[in-house]
């Protein structure tokens, strides 16, 4: 259970000495109690106490790596329910799941698809994560053939060896020792062999218990694996359909987060597996949204990669920093010299509409995007950071005059009362007031090519 | 340590909200816990998918989606009843687009002619949706809701700049309406607010907090909805406890991801799949942010969103 503030507070030297940046211990208590603080600060803290707090204070959702170097993943961490409240944490990792029973050849073009899976979006890379491997077979050797060819050909990433049978584990784990993989598979008859492996190999332990058994076995699951020494684990409730996904994966942020139940505070493995592909990237979509930190998929297509990235990038964003691009003037289309120019402010989502209504406006334009802290237009005038006098400098500094002919620039139908006072700052420029409502630039593009 | 799980129950419910006559009537809403969380409360129904069509051929909408509609869209009875007979469609969302000043600019006399002959020829509920321009649509709405009286439609969207007219179009003619604002918790409650002054009766508002496609903002609507679900729910406040209302196909089809050939962009792969999961996973983000009722496009998205209620059900 998480402790309160009073609680912490008994533990603390109480001398209020200060060392710790707070006025009093008190005030530091508070501050540990909503985890804004670490305990270390306090240099005074009795062994006892460190024990007590340690355990209390420990994040919710333990850390995990997966994989070591540059492709490295950090999962778990979380400490809300609801987006709006904070930032998620780790994005979750995007796994392709590969079975024994391919050939070298299938298994050598796969691992070329999750090479070539990396797509820019928004400044940000984005890809297939991992790869995990599906002891389809049941055989040990096949299963050994296919993490030795992985190790061998794409060493760098990360893998989880999904197999319950114990040589396979073994095998595989070795290949991988030190290269923090997840040995998935430990169960309620072989928990304690794969403990031993996962501990000989380093690797991260995960937990799976039956459909039947659910949370219940699973928290049992994990305590019994603590307590031969696992740290690591990522864990599986045995939710398979969307239903239980749902209410299992709720069940453990909510325990882990509200009640700090240790048993159940890992990262979440989720086999999104269908036979239907569509389907599939739903069920995905669904662990991205609901507190999945690993989500296996059995087919990596473009398209389907590329809509779970961006979902997976919206939700993991910062609720509380207004989502900024850019400064810059952005080219739409092809623009020429004698193409226009329109400008808004750097919030993006102002960004993201407009120039999706110019782009729908099929005229190659120029979009000179002003940095206003991520304001939108009204506010940013209204804050006095869209005002003539910087957006003239701001035009005047981005060099766009080299880039075209005629000297005209469309501004927002908010802000219509600037128009006059730009011309008066941008000496030979005309000003056009544009739409109010970026719905309305196809229109009025249209309307201006006549 | 056992485990217990930790189930959550609210004081406040969503208001059971009926459209449509006779034995196609439907109701949403209902449920006293977030979407699909039947584990722990009462989720009496499924979330409603309706079929937009529009008042002219749908010559703005990409390739790909106009593809499945080319043999019936010409004229907005026959796509309706396609999307009713073939489609089996739940509900029809009829856009009155035409009637924009940019666009076609129709009168409001002939909108409720195409208004009358669709829901005359359909026995699904039907959504009437203006052009989104506020004006228009205040005279528009109003001989929509005449020309639709009695049938238990939802008309909208009112904003509020034009609320006053459309909310009393609506309560004339027995209908529901749609209540949008941009994506701002406190402006929805306040529209909602305004709207009940009037004496209209808040259980028959539909709240619109403004839609938005996946990677287009679509965590600003994922949150909004979430959070009128909170305060519905959890601090049991009557204002924000109508069922909500995603309109996705409109914002999913004209961004990029669902137009841009994959010639042009050989990294994002198939155009048509590609579009399709657009709509499908922007979709299912809004049903789990708490979305009642959907407005969408593609046949195969829909499809597919509706096999994923069954699985969540
Ligand atoms: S450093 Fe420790 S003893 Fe000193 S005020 Fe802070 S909490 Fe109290």
């Amino acid at each position: 259970m998480a402790l309160t503030g009073v609680e912490i507070f008994k533990l603390l030297p109480k001398t209020n000495c200060k060392k710790c940046g707070f006025p009093t211990c008190l005030a530091f208590a508070m501050k540990l109690a909503q985890r804004q603080a670490s305990l270390d600060l306090c240099p005074d803290v009795s062994e006892e106490a460190r024990q007590k707090l340690g355990e209390a204070s420990a994040p919710p959702v333990r850390p995990i790596t997966l994989g070591t170097g540059e492709s490295a993943v950090k999962m778990g961490e979380e400490t809300v329910l609801f987006r709006h409240d904070k930032k998620f944490v780790n994005p979750c990792v995007f796994a392709l799941g590969i079975k024994d029973t391919l050939s070298s050849e299938e298994i050598e073009k796969k691992i070329d698809e999750v090479r070539n899976s990396v797509i820019d979006r928004v400044g940000q890379k984005l890809k297939i994560d991992a790869i995990a491997l599906l002891n389809d077979s049941g055989s040990p050797e096949k299963f050994g053939n296919l993490a030795k060819i992985l190790s061998e050909k794409a060493p760098e990433i990360p893998v989880i060896l999904c197999t319950t049978n114990l040589s396979a584990a073994e095998t595989s784990a070795k290949l991988y020792a030190d290269r923090k993989p997840v040995i998935y598979g430990a169960n309620s008859e072989n928990f304690e062999e794969m403990s031993k492996i996962a501990k000989n190999y380093r690797a991260t332990l995960g937990i799976a218990a039956s459909s039947s058994g659910g949370l219940n076995e699973l928290s049992e699951l994990t305590e019994k694996v603590k307590k031969l020494g696992i740290e690591d684990m990522v864990i599986d409730s045995g939710a398979r359909k969307a239903k239980e996904i749902l209410e299992h994966n709720t069940l453990i942020r909510r325990a882990a987060i509200k009640k700090n139940f240790k048993p159940l505070g890992y990262p979440i493995i989720t086999f999104a597996q269908r036979e239907d592909n569509l389907l599939e990237t739903l069920v995905a979509a669904l662990g991205i949204t609901k507190y999945s930190s690993i989500i296996v998929l059995s087919s990596i297509e473009r398209w389907k990669n590329l809509a779970l990235f961006t979902l997976r990038q919206n939700i993991y964003t910062d609720p509380q920093v207004p989502m900024q691009v850019e400064q810059k003037i952005y080219k739409i289309g092809e623009p020429t010299e004698e193409s226009p120019l329109l400008i808004t402010t750097n919030f993006s989502l102002t960004y993201f509409i407009v120039s999706g209504e110019v782009e729908n406006s099929k005229v190659a334009s120029y979009l000179a995007v002003m940095d206003c802290e991520g304001l939108s237009v009204l506010t940013a005038w209204a804050a006095g950071k869209f005002t003539a006098s910087k957006i003239a400098q701001f035009i005047k500094e981005s060099g766009i005059e080299g880039s075209i002919k005629h000297r005209e620039l469309i501004i927002p139908g908010y802000v219509a009362i600037l128009s006059g006072s730009i011309e008066d700052k941008l000496e030979g420029w005309k000003v056009t007031v544009g739409p109010r409502e970026a719905n309305g630039i196809p229109a009025f593009m249209k309307s201006r090519m006549k | 340590m056992a485990f217990i799980p930790p189930k959550e129950t609210y004081p406040g419910r969503v208001y059971s909200v009926s459209i449509g006559t006779g034995q196609k009537e439907i109701t949403v809403g209902g449920e006293n816990v977030l979407s699909f969380h039947s584990f722990e409360g009462t989720v009496p129904n499924r979330p409603l998918i309706a079929h937009e069509i529009q008042d002219v051929p749908p010559t703005d909408w990409p390739e790909s989606v106009q593809k499945p509609y080319i043999d019936v869209y010409a004229n907005p009875v026959s796509w309706a009843k396609y999307c009713q007979d073939v489609l089996n469609a739940k509900a029809i969302a009829l856009r009155l687009i035409g009637t924009h000043p940019d666009r076609e600019n129709r009168s409001a006399e002939e909108a409720a002619r195409t208004v009358k002959e669709v829901v005359d020829s359909i026995d699904i509920p039907l959504i009437i949706l203006g052009s989104n321009h506020t004006e228009k649509d205040s005279s528009v709405l109003i001989a929509a809701a005449e020309a639709s009286k009695d049938r238990n439609c939802i008309i909208g969207k009112a904003q509020e700049a034009n609320y006053k007219t459309i909310a009393a179009a609506a309560v004339a003619n027995n209908h529901k309406l749609i209540a949008m604002s941009e994506l701002d918790i406190n402006l929805s409650k306040q529209l909602n607010i305004l709207i009940t002054q009037m004496g209209f009766d808040k259980e028959k508002i539909i709240i619109d907090p403004m839609c938005s496609a996946l990677g287009y903002g679509l965590e600003y609507t994922y949150s909004v909805m979430e959070r009128i679900r909170l305060a519905g729910l959890a601090q049991n406040d009557p204002t924000m406890q109508q069922p909500i209302m995603g309109d996705v196909g409109m914002y999913v089809w004209k961004v990029k991801e669902t137009i841009a050939d994959e010639k042009d962009v050989p990294l994002w792969g198939n155009t048509e799949e590609r579009g399709i999961t657009w709509e499908a996973v922007t979709a299912i983000s809004m049903l789990i942010a708490g979305a009642e009722i959907l407005i969408m496009r593609h046949p195969k998205a829909i499809e597919a969103i509706e096999k994923m209620i069954d699985e969540l059900m």
